[in-house]
């Protein structure tokens, strides 16, 4: 009965501020775990109310401020599947809208925008990452790969053909960031199990109901990549 | 006028194959553009000021402020917003150049409100008062009272499902250009060819002048046919503006207005003869569906026709966001309140639910005889005689495991639609016309009936959707695309090529009827080896091509499919926490077009299903008057690890394929509730009479104090 509530037992993708310690100890408080240590209550509880005492557990966790940015815009350069970009940013501005409404980088979606869905997944320095929850100023310097990256227009990668071979997606929206954790998980793990797909894809949602395909596509895929079918 | 007919089993190439989408890759590789990714030269961001308030008379707005902040390109206020009916209610939308600035500027919208009374919560009648309540419907069949008599047991309870939502996971929403008096619209749609129309109403333009187009949307489900009130309000700010606006629902405001699938609850009493014979029952029911009550009350018991009923429905108005059409409607709150009661009954009279439904089976009507044939196929993917046991699972531990079934009926009859088939000089084909995919696998479908009838492989053949400049073709609701556009599709292509056979019949000593289009080739039926290669026999046709135009043909399909489902679960009785083990979905829909998206369609709706059943409920807030879960945190969906096992049987050959292509969509999502419901009081031995089968509810049924 372990995986009884996957939504509770997910690994968290929460994602470290630069420099951060990386240390399971440093990251011990991530939003699932907060929440799941809140229990069933927790959900007649206003949302805010958790989500501030969050923000503020959180915060007290980041190293303390080299300099202070903003709230005008400040020259961000980030480095986007192997491209530079220097962009003209507010310290604000999520990743994920830098992505989608300044580089036209729009494979990664907003759907919740509030790090739950996964939709927004994309590759932080071989992580797994909610770009909706992660500024572009703390995403300088890192190695950011989204799924355009993967390969060349007109082409497909073998994960996404696993995708298209098993039908993992059908109205397609959340599919994007099922491959990029895809592409993560398999980046790390050249032998997948039925349970480790179900844990490392256990961050993202879909609403049309494909995890069946999903489960084959993330098999498959790490088949076709032993065999060095890698893009 | 030539005769239309689906080819015969051995002469299909394509349809009832296992065939990949034609837009995966398209989708898998993320390059495919969404509404939510259409990024205009000189775009704007739309956003929206919405009511904080249940219900509300809004005495001031106030927007001076918002206007003179940076960015800011235009403001519009709702023409309906002296009054606001529900929280979330749009009162003001501007639009500005970042999505920061809109934000920023949406704070400084200044409005007063003076609030109404209000009900929000999910009450019974008796508890919501008659200002919140409005009868819907009474009717009586046979007579009740003699019907009770002669049962000889009965069984009664309370069961319901509360208030979801849709939870698309692309917000509603649009991108609107003008380009002098004519409007383009990117809209995630369900109703591509009817959005002339919902535009023209709202702007006072004629429909000619608007071009919508959705070529991929993310999710409907039956709460995206209107072009709603941000649609109209985003054409309005790019007038204004004078540029493009992209306007997209925010997660919140998504979950509190563009998505309600109503309540059902009722109080059942059923009875039956010993033997198991149904014979009586009767039923008050109620249910929300936001502020109005449309259309009749449920039909009440669901499937089993038994022959003395009477029913009452009466609906609650209550001031959430207004119900919306959700995959099936009616059906699935039908079905668990129906099965649930039945399975109870069955309970009683100490009978395996399985023998009990075969017992009736002959009063569930017309499709009986498949009914039959799927509960058999569904108890050995099962292995449903030896999983069953009587209620209460004997075993020690707190892990109960348990099986529940349920049966689903729906009818998928054929939408309006047309196809425009082209064959070139050049060999090249394509078929047009203006529905949409909603990632059913629509496009795959048009295409393959398209490739079938011109003897081409699928790659041969364009496929253009998604467009309103394609001929029209019905909104996609109720399962009744695939009838709608697979006829019309055959229709077109059958006369396209009947033209193109006029041309090549002389070269090839023949007349056109004795022509067939096979394997690439155009040759002599009675004579195959007299033919020639496709291009060929199309550059007969000169400089000009040919094409023929069709709408839906209904002697080439029908409707009313059934569906049996059962289910396995756990149920740790310590915790409540309900685990699916299992499911088994077997389901007919005539003539399968496309084996690999029609399973996986099945196994989606059997997901859905599970989420409902378990997670999901839009919960409102009496004291407030607001939703205390507008967001994927607490609105819960399930994930990977949370569906178990799923197996899926679609029901082909004779008997089926013959009733021709009917809808899918809509059938399979109706018994997971009932199945998931039952298998958990055949597990723990307690009805939990509410959906989602939540670790509170699973308590309180069995008396350990939970909340529910």
């Amino acid at each position: 009965m372990k995986d009884r509530d996957s939504h509770a037992e997910n690994p968290p993708k929460r994602p470290a501020a630069p420099g951060a310690d990386d240390s399971p100890e440093k990251n011990k408080v991530s939003r699932r775990s907060f929440i799941k240590g809140t229990g069933i209550a927790s959900v007649a509880v206003s949302a805010s109310v958790l989500l501030g005492d969050e923000v503020a557990k959180a915060a007290s966790l980041a190293p303390p401020a080299a300099k202070w940015l903003g709230p005008a815009a400040v020259p961000v350069t980030l480095k986007v599947n192997g491209q530079s970009h220097t962009l003209d940013l507010e310290p604000r501005t999520t990743l994920l809208d830098t992505l989608r409404d300044r580089l036209d980088l729009t494979g990664a979606k907003k759907v919740c925008d509030r790090a739950t869905c996964g939709a927004c997944t994309v590759v932080v320095d071989g992580k797994p990452m909610y770009s909706c929850t992660v500024l572009a100023i703390d995403a300088e310097g890192r190695n950011i790969e989204t799924i355009e990256g993967l390969a060349p227009e007109g082409q497909l990668h073998p994960i996404s053909q696993s995708f298209v071979d098993n039908d993992g997606q059908q109205c397609g929206f959340c599919t994007p960031g099922f491959v990029m954790s895809c592409k993560a998980y398999l980046d790390q793990e050249k032998n997948p199990t039925y349970e480790g797909v179900q844990k490392a894809l256990g961050g993202n949602l879909c609403r049309c109901g494909t995890y069946m395909g999903v489960r084959h596509a993330v098999l498959e895929a790490a088949q076709k990549l032993q065999k060095g079918g890698a893009a | 006028m030539a005769d239309y007919k689906w080819p015969p089993a051995d002469k299909r190439a394509l349809i009832g194959k296992r065939i990949s989408r034609l837009d995966g890759p398209w989708k898998s590789s993320g390059r495919v553009k969404y509404t939510y990714d259409i990024n205009r030269p000189g775009m704007l961001f739309g956003r929206m000021i919405t009511s904080r308030y249940a219900h509300a008379k809004v005495t001031h707005v106030d927007t001076s402020e918002a206007e003179k902040m940076p960015g800011v390109k235009a403001v519009y206020t709702f023409p309906t917003s002296s009054e606001v009916h529900w929280e979330g209610q749009e009162i003001v939308a501007l639009a500005a150049e970042t999505e920061n600035q809109a934000r920023d500027a949406a704070r400084k919208v200044h409005i007063t409100y003076e609030p109404l009374p209000y009900l929000v919560a999910d009450a019974e009648p008796a508890k919501a008062g008659a200002q919140f309540t409005k009868e819907q419907s009474a009717r009586t069949t046979g007579d009740v009272a003699a019907g009770f008599q002669q049962a000889e047991v009965t069984s009664e309870g309370r069961y319901g499902v509360p208030v979801i939502t849709h939870c698309c996971l692309e917000a509603h929403g649009q991108v609107t250009e003008w380009k002098g008096d004519s409007l383009t619209v990117w809209c995630s749609t369900q109703y591509v060819s009817g959005q002339g129309a919902e535009y023209s109403t709202g702007l006072g333009i004629p429909a000619n002048k608007v071009e919508a187009i959705c070529p991929v949307m993310g999710g409907g489900f039956g709460s995206k046919f209107s072009a709603d009130a941000w649609g109209v309000a985003c054409a309005q700010l790019a007038k204004k503006a004078g540029r493009p606006v992209k306007m997209m629902l925010e997660r919140d405001h998504e979950l509190m207005v563009a998505g309600a699938r109503p309540s059902m609850y009722a109080d059942v009493k059923v009875g039956a003869k010993k033997d198991g014979t149904l014979v009586a029952w009767d039923s008050q029911s109620w249910g929300t569906g936001g502020p109005d009550a449309q259309g009749g009350g449920p039909a009440l018991p669901y499937i089993f026709r038994i022959p003395n009923v009477r029913r009452k429905h009466t609906a609650v108005l209550t001031n959430i966001g207004p119900e919306r059409a959700w995959r099936a409607p009616n059906h699935p709150q039908m079905c668990l309140i129906t099965m649930s009661a039945l399975d109870d009954l069955a309970a009683k009279l100490g009978m395996d639910p399985f023998d009990f439904f075969m017992k009736n089976i002959e009063i569930t009507g017309a499709r009986s005889a498949s009914y039959v044939e799927e509960m058999n196929i569904a108890a050995g993917l099962m292995d449903w005689k030896k999983k069953w046991h009587p209620r209460g699972d004997k075993a020690s531990g707190p892990i109960k495991t348990g099986v529940g079934l349920s049966i689903h009926t729906w009818a998928g009859a054929a939408n309006n639609s047309n196809c425009a088939a082209t064959i070139h000089p050049d060999g090249s084909a394509e078929v047009s016309m203006g529905t949409q995919d909603l990632g059913v696998g629509t496009r795959t479908v048009v295409g393959i009936v398209a490739a079938e009838t011109f003897g081409l492989p699928l790659e041969a053949v364009t496929v253009n959707i998604g467009d309103s400049k394609y001929p029209p073709a019905g909104a996609s609701g109720g399962s009744s695309t695939i009838g709608g556009v697979s006829t019309a599709t055959r229709c077109a292509a059958t006369d396209a090529l009947n033209k193109l056979f006029a041309q090549v019949a002389p070269s090839l000593g023949a007349t056109p009827d004795q022509l067939e289009a096979v394997g690439g080739q155009v040759r002599v039926t009675a004579n195959p080896s007299k033919g020639i290669p496709w291009k060929q026999a199309c550059a007969k046709l000169g400089a000009t091509a040919v094409t023929a135009t069709h709408g839906t043909d209904r002697t080439i399909t029908s409707a009313g499919v059934g569906g049996v489902q059962m289910a396995d679960v756990s149920v740790d009785t310590e915790t409540g926490v309900v685990r699916v083990n299992k499911m088994v979905a077997v389901q007919d829909c005539g003539l399968v077009m496309d084996l690999k998206t029609a399973e996986s369609q099945v196994y989606g709706a059997l997901i859905m299903g599970v989420t409902y059943s378990l997670f999901e409920e839009k919960i409102m807030d009496q004291q407030t008057g607001r939703c205390l879960n507008p967001n994927m945190e607490f609105y819960k969906l399930a994930g990977i690890g949370d569906v178990g096992e799923l197996v899926v049987h679609m029901m082909t050959g004779k008997g089926y394929d013959e009733r021709g292509p009917i809808g899918l969509g809509e059938p399979p999502v109706i018994s997971p509730g009932a199945a998931l419901s039952n298998a958990v009081a055949n597990a723990i031995g307690a009805r939990v009479p509410e959906l989602p089968l939540t670790p509170n509810r699973v308590l309180a049924a069995l008396g350990k104090g939970g909340m529910a």
